[in-house]
């Protein structure tokens, strides 16, 4: 029987990452993937010869090179890759649309702060002391308690519908919590999309999940892809190691896993409680065009829109809620890799409604979510007159099919192990459920979960 | 070993951890973080390559002595020596 210094499940951006950090110094380590392509949440598929991408609209955490102290610098500088492999290009700008008020902002900082002080100008002092707080909290540490992000805010920011502007963007791009998030995930995001902004690795995702696996073998990391994770052996409340789908059995002195807290617990061999998994999830329209939005003068990269008065960042009564929704558009960024034009168009969506439906209702559903879609970019931009050459439709039955989340939940279950310690020895947490969301949340989180455990012991420096 | 190739081999270190720098110019008196973009989880990674490499183990009390380079070599010279 083989048997592994650690074992990592899953070869999503968090499991890759933490690979790499061990391989790197020599620890006997293998990623096992249920999947036969790797990327989790953040992959890639093929039809008819065109690229789609699973995740990616953009990449947070945007840094020039040389910027010191980001999180993307750190996170490069720890997997050991050049800046210059990932070929980054900006976006152009990017718009928060509610009712009859729209925010703008860029990789520039100050575009933001110029719409707020235009658009609210007794809210202008208020942002100003907001951007202080969220400059000087040390969001990052391990031992903040959860804290609501709404309540905090409020004190600062008295204008509510600023305040929903504010946090459109960044519950739909990073909460696990209905309609509002944990004041630290909060501050994380608001670095990551207003401060430092949106790019885009040339080619999209493919590139970094090469460049991922190609560093992990290069430092002698097995991969196994096409193979699922059945059970995690335990004895006496320590890991022992895994048993694989196939039946096989292989022996861990540690074992990392990225499949999530309650989706962990799940497969661990002695009854063990598990948090709930969370609620939001969504639908993703991509379209393929035969023009591209810049040739008709469009120039935003992402639309946040929303239609209510106040943005409902909820689960949804109905199968998808229309009245929000991100529309991104990759061609717009500096360098457009793209032959056609492309949009990407995600809604909030309910995944136990998805899941009861029978086959050929759920096939005309994914069709109606495509129209609702057009109907949107229609509305957003009317000036678009495009023939659509091809379209997919994914939907939190997909996500759960692809990626093992339990109810098709992006951003996992509403509690965090944000130490990724479990009640198992030797069993531990990283990605989505660990806390760090996103790409490079993601990524990061990989990095400092193998650092804590698996290289210091625990201990921290 | 002599001070010259004791600061190759940490130089070399540092040049695989921190990729984008330039480190033609750093001054052996100097901080190493206030002249490079490092923080505590690269001192980490420095710590773990000098055991890598040549199987010298740095308690975290002795931290740090990798302050500077100048530091470095005089707290790593003797290690060095018994190590070979
Ligand atoms: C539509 C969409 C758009 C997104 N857009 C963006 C964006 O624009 N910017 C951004 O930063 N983030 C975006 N994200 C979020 C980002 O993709 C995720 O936060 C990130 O990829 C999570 O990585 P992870 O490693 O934590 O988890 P995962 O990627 O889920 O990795 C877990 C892996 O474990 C595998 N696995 C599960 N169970 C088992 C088992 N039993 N045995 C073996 N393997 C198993 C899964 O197959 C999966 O590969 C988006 C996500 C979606 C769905």
């Amino acid at each position: 029987m083989t048997n592994y210094d650690t074992v990592i499940i899953g070869a999503g951006m968090s499991g890759l990452a933490a690979g790499i950090r061990l391989a790197m110094f020599d620890q006997k380590v293998c990623i096992l993937e249920r999947h036969k392509v790797p990327g989790g949440l953040n992959s890639y598929y093929e039809r008819q010869g065109r690229r789609l991408d699973v995740g990616l609209h953009a990449m947070t955490n945007f840094v020039r090179k040389g910027e010191r102290g980001r999180p993307l610098t750190k996170l490069l500088k720890q997997l050991r890759i050049p800046y210059e492999k990932l070929e980054l290009s900006q976006q152009h700008f990017s718009r928060i649309a509610f009712p009859e008020q729209d925010l703008s902002f860029s990789n520039d900082p100050q575009l933001l702060t110029a719409q707020i002080e235009k658009a609210f100008p007794r809210q202008k002092d208020n942002f100003a002391r907001l951007l202080e707080l969220v400059k000087n909290f040390d969001d990052v540490n391990l031992n903040n308690a959860p804290q609501s992000a709404k309540e905090k805010v409020r004190e600062i920011i008295s204008d509510e519908k600023l305040l929903e502007m504010i946090f459109c963007p960044l519950l739909i791009y990073g909460s696990a919590w209905e309609n509002d998030m944990d004041f630290s995930q909060f501050v994380i995001m608001f670095k990551s999309i207003y401060l430092e902004g949106f790019s885009r690795p040339k080619n999209g995702v493919r590139s970094v999940i090469n460049l991922l696996c190609e560093k992990f073998k290069q430092a002698g990391g097995e991969l196994r892809l096409g193979t699922g994770i059945k059970k995690i052996d335990i004895e006496n409340g320590v890991v022992k190691g895994v048993t694989l789908d196939s039946g096989e059995k292989i022996q861990a002195g540690k074992v990392m896993s990225s499949m999530g807290l309650p989706e962990t617990m799940n497969i661990v061999s002695e009854g063990q409680e598990s948090p709930a998994p969370g609620a939001m999830s969504f639908t993703e329209t991509i379209l393929f065009f035969d023009k591209k939005p810049g040739d008709e003068g469009i120039k935003e990269t992402i639309v946040f829109f929303n239609d209510n008065e106040k943005y409902n960042y909820q689960k949804p009564q109905t199968l998808c809620d229309y009245h929000s929704a991100v529309v991104c558009l990759p061609n717009n960024f500096d360098y457009d890799d793209y032959d056609e034009g492309v949009i990407r168009v995600t809604f909030i969506a309910n995944f136990e409604k998805w899941n009861e439906l029978d086959k050929q209702t759920y096939l005309q559903k994914k069709k109606e979510v495509c129209d609702e879609a057009q109907a949107l970019i229609t509305r957003l931009f009317p000036e678009f007159h495009a023939h659509l050459l091809y379209h997919d439709v994914f939907t939190p039955k997909t996500i759960t099919r692809y990626t093992g989340h339990f109810k098709g939940a992006v951003y996992g279950s509403t509690q965090k192990a944000r130490d990724g310690r479990t009640a198992i020895k030797n069993l531990f947490i990283c990605g989505t459920d660990q806390g760090f969301l996103g790409i490079v949340g993601a990524m990061l989180s990989g990095i400092s979960m193998a650092n804590l455990h698996c290289l210091m012991d625990g201990e921290k420096v | 070993m002599d001070y010259q190739t004791l600061r190759k081999k940490i130089i070399d270190i540092i040049a695989d951890i921190a990729v984008d720098e330039d480190l033609s110019n750093i001054d052996d008196n100097i901080k190493l973080r206030e002249q490079l973009d490092l923080d505590s989880m690269d001192f980490l990674d420095i710590v773990m390559e000098l055991k890598k490499r040549y199987k010298i183990e740095v308690p975290t009390e002795d931290y740090l002595q990798l302050a500077t380079l100048k530091s470095c070599i005089e707290y790593l010279g003797p290690k060095f020596s018994f190590s070979s």
